[in-house]
């Protein structure tokens, strides 16, 4: 008996994906670079973060003659895109055999109220998050994989660790409780009692967390690993830097070798310029992609 | 006994638990230096193209293949089987080369054709252990010395050659530590 599209064969595929970098890809030739760098998966985009930011306008999932052509390119994992709650745009993606789905902030959602029930699928998704409460409620959806939000397309790791710091303490007070308090902290989190009291229980999510949104250099991938991710999506800071494969090879390593600081020096060293970051203030509230979803 | 944990890359923690629940320590490797003192070591599944760019540039590739020559116990799953293999059909990637199969990567299709199945293995006893194939590699050829552990739909999915052992599923995403006990008391200490 053969089952497919299993809880453990999605979250798993996750699973195999730590400790990794995960890069945003434009074209094949960049899919290539990505994966002779040691990329664990690529994001098959038609723009970065970054250009999409700058673009504005309605953010939609890639062409898919796009996400083939990158498909076609790599043999590592291609994760796609699709909008926060467009459940069609997730259908479509899972009809063209992606790997994993990013039901992402990045473009513009289209359901301000609903995420996208992932449990309808076989392929797994990933989707963001700002603090532990939104991280259960996307798992309770079905997400197979949980990545902190960060802010998109800035350069800027500042939120990514906010982010990442929310989630990690939001992990320590769960196990800090007693169990009779659990159901109130459920309710503060707005997240499912049963994985409230798994998280109290194992000190960990249930599934895999990555770091994304802001990560441009080697030691920014370190950082989000020291605090506590399990690997780190890397948008627009490969591609947009001065030498995206010197940049893409430092950032695998560092990610391997988070814990050496030694070797995260050696790796930083003559790889160009990075790209060039936004300081969050200066963004209008209405444009901060972090706050889409809930 | 303390067991390494290849660590570039993958699902490490998880074949950690595993050797835990066996009361067995295992520590994660990163670098050719923290391979002193082991007993065996385990390439985890993961992306086998990312691990093997790591293993080449911080040396671990001449590393194993220097350990397997001599006889030291190693067992790699999914990822782990490809970067053992002598060959790797269709692909040019350095491998540690000591397995003696050829090997075809994602060959069961892309993740929404991922599965679950039940194995039957017969030097695990008679219960099915779980096989979860992950974007798994097919075994496409076995050569000599190596010996079938187990077969689904007449392809080899877990293979010993001496004290290697391979398998193309994920036994450290199970409860089931069967794998990881037959490794331990037939192939370390045997």
């Amino acid at each position: 008996m053969i089952d497919t599209g299993t809880w453990k064969v999605k979250a798993g595929l996750a699973q195999m994906l730590k400790g990794g970098v995960i890069m945003d890809v434009v074209t094949p030739e960049q899919a290539r670079i990505a994966e002779d760098a040691g990329a664990c998966a690529v994001m098959a985009l038609e723009r970065v973060p970054a250009d999409i930011r700058a673009a504005g306008g309605v953010a939609r999932m890639a062409d898919p003659s796009v996400i083939l052509a990158i498909m076609e390119a790599v043999s590592i994992p291609v994760m796609a895109k699709c909008r926060i709650g467009h459940f069609v745009e997730a259908q479509v993606l899972e009809a063209l055999g992606v790997d994993f789905i990013d039901e992402s902030e990045v473009l513009t959602p289209a359901d301000e109220s609903h995420h996208i029930w992932k449990h309808d699928f076989k392929v797994p998704f990933v989707c963001g998050c700002r603090d532990l409460g939104e991280a259960l409620r996307r798992i309770a959806e079905g997400a197979a994989m949980i990545r902190t939000k960060g802010e998109a397309g800035t350069g800027n790791i500042v939120e990514a660790v906010r982010h990442m710091r929310a989630v990690q303490d939001g992990i320590r007070r769960l196990q800090a409780l007693p169990v009779d308090e659990l159901t109130a902290e459920a309710k503060n989190l707005g997240a499912p009692l049963e994985l409230v009291l798994e998280v109290h229980r194992t000190g960990k999510l249930p599934v895999v967390n990555f770091a994304a949104g802001g990560i441009a250099t080697p030691a920014d991938a370190a950082l989000m690993m020291q605090l506590g991710a399990d690997g780190v999506f890397v948008g627009s800071g490969i591609f947009k830097s001065s030498n995206p494969e010197a940049r893409a090879k430092a950032i695998v390593k560092a990610t391997t070798h988070f814990k050496d600081p030694a070797i995260i020096a050696e790796v930083s060293k003559g790889i160009g310029l990075p790209m060039p970051g936004i300081d969050i203030k200066t963004i209008p509230p209405q444009e901060l992609l972090a706050s889409r979803g809930w | 006994m303390k067991i390494g944990v290849l660590a570039l890359q993958g699902a490490v923690s998880e074949h950690i638990k595993s050797f835990a629940a066996l009361g067995i320590e295992a520590a994660p490797v990163r670098l050719p230096s923290q391979v002193n003192g082991l007993s065996a070591l385990v390439l985890p599944g993961g992306e086998s193209t990312t691990i093997s760019r790591l293993m080449k540039d911080f040396a671990l590739v001449e590393e194993v293949r220097r350990l397997a020559q001599q006889g030291f116990p190693i067992f790699g799953t999914c990822a782990g089987l490809i970067l053992l293999a002598k060959k790797v059909v269709g692909l040019e990637m350095d491998t540690v080369g000591v397995l003696n199969i050829a090997v075809r990567r994602n060959a069961y299709g892309r993740q929404v054709d991922s599965f679950e199945a039940d194995l039957t293995v017969d030097v695990l006893g008679a219960t099915p252990f779980r096989g979860i194939f992950i974007r798994a590699p097919i075994i496409e050829a076995v050569g000599e010395g190596v010996k079938v552990l187990c077969r689904l739909d007449g392809v080899p999915v877990a293979v010993q050659q001496g004290r290697i052992l391979a398998c193309s599923f994920h036994p450290e995403l199970t409860e089931d530590i069967r794998f990881h006990k037959y490794f331990v008391d037939l192939i370390v200490k045997g």
